[in-house]
């Protein structure tokens, strides 16, 4: 890099790994956030994943503008998967959080160094294992399909009440069909998570999700698969790459069958959620 | 994302397109947080969690936009 290169970008760092020769030959032909070339730095026996990226879409003000538009941060996210994503199937890899950015690849090797005490145990601790996704959702849907098709049948008293009145005891059928629908969720929850932690190594639970952008997450269902419902539990598992396939069909066999509940299994992830922050204030509720 | 290998590929390595809001759960609250140079409080979750409430609270129709400190 000529001087007036390194004052006009910076480095985008995106994983910690382990120096090897397929490492860095996978790593070359990945390109990250910015579009760039992505190589290791090395420094001993560890590596970090890292790219040149602009200084000006990268210095502080640009960035947290990037953050809070949500094309970008779409943009800067997948990028930065992407990387990480590349360089996981070809051994332990700790992501780091998004937007880690220096100076220059002195100090990533600076950091590399401070930092080897906690990177080295971290990795032998991932090695071998992947990341699950498990969410649960209410359906509430399904169980407005049941309100429908039960009382026509059951009661047969519908068409004598009056209309105000059918609508009132209408309405109580679904908000009582919506509090089951919660309570059935939360019991296949609780029965997942227990199937789940006894085939895994570790857990985190992240907030669960809302908003617009909980709307359209995909990913492997079971109980029907339709969109819509509330996010009940949104949890991270570890688990050995050798029962990666069991985990992930036993999860979905434990929500089989569960009227008015939608799992959803996602992954396999590189280890994000397991590469803890050595502060424990600051990573997501260990359960 | 775009990559020297066509975007197929790189999906194929990168699993199937992933939901955003999944990624997003990894990339902001999961990771190794370490201090960057010039950019060192963006690595920090909160500032990250009160950037992303514009983005990622206020679309729920039920629970509007709380007002930004």
């Amino acid at each position: 890099m000529t001087e007036s290169a390194q004052r006009q970008h910076m480095v985008y760092a995106y994983a910690v790994l382990r120096p090897t020769p397929e490492a860095a030959r996978a790593a070359a032909v990945l390109r990250g956030v910015a579009d760039e070339q992505v190589g290791l730095v090395e420094t001993g026996d560890l590596a970090a994943a890292v790219g040149p990226v602009p200084a000006e879409e990268f210095e502080e003000g640009a960035l947290k503008a990037g953050l809070e538009e949500l094309p970008r941060l779409e943009a800067l996210a997948r990028g930065h998967h992407g990387v990480v994503a590349g360089l996981a199937p070809l051994g332990a890899v700790l992501p780091l959080r998004l937007a880690t950015v220096y100076r220059d690849e002195d100090r990533v090797r600076q950091v590399l160094q401070e930092r080897r005490d906690q990177f080295l145990p971290l990795l032998e601790r991932l090695a071998g294992h992947v990341e699950w996704g498990v969410k649960v959702y209410t359906d509430p849907t399904d169980s407005l399909a049941r309100d429908a098709a039960v009382p026509a049948g059951a009661t047969g008293g519908e068409d004598a009440l009056s209309p105000g009145r059918a609508y009132l005891a209408a309405r109580r059928r679904r908000r009582r069909g919506a509090e089951e629908a919660w309570q059935t969720a939360a019991r296949t929850a609780a029965r997942i998570a227990e199937e789940a932690g006894a085939l895994a190594v570790g857990r985190v639970a992240h907030r669960p999700q809302r908003g617009e952008l909980a709307q359209v997450a995909g990913g492997g269902t079971a109980g029907g698969g339709k969109p819509g419902g509330e996010n009940i539990a949104n949890d991270a598992y570890l688990v050995s790459a050798d029962r990666a396939e069991e985990f992930r069909s036993r999860v979905l066999a434990a929500a089989e069958g569960q009227p008015g509940v939608r799992v959803e299994v996602t992954g396999p992830w590189a280890p994000y959620s397991f590469a803890l922050p050595p502060d424990p204030a600051a990573r997501p509720e260990p359960v | 994302m775009s990559t020297a290998l066509d975007e197929e590929d790189a999906r194929a390595l990168a699993g199937r397109e992933v939901a955003l809001i999944d990624l997003l759960d990894r990339l902001l609250q999961g990771g190794v947080v370490l201090a960057g140079d010039l950019v060192l409080s963006i690595a920090d979750v909160d500032l990250v969690r009160i950037d992303l409430r514009a983005v990622i609270a206020p679309v729920d129709a039920e629970h509007p936009a709380p007002l930004l400190p």
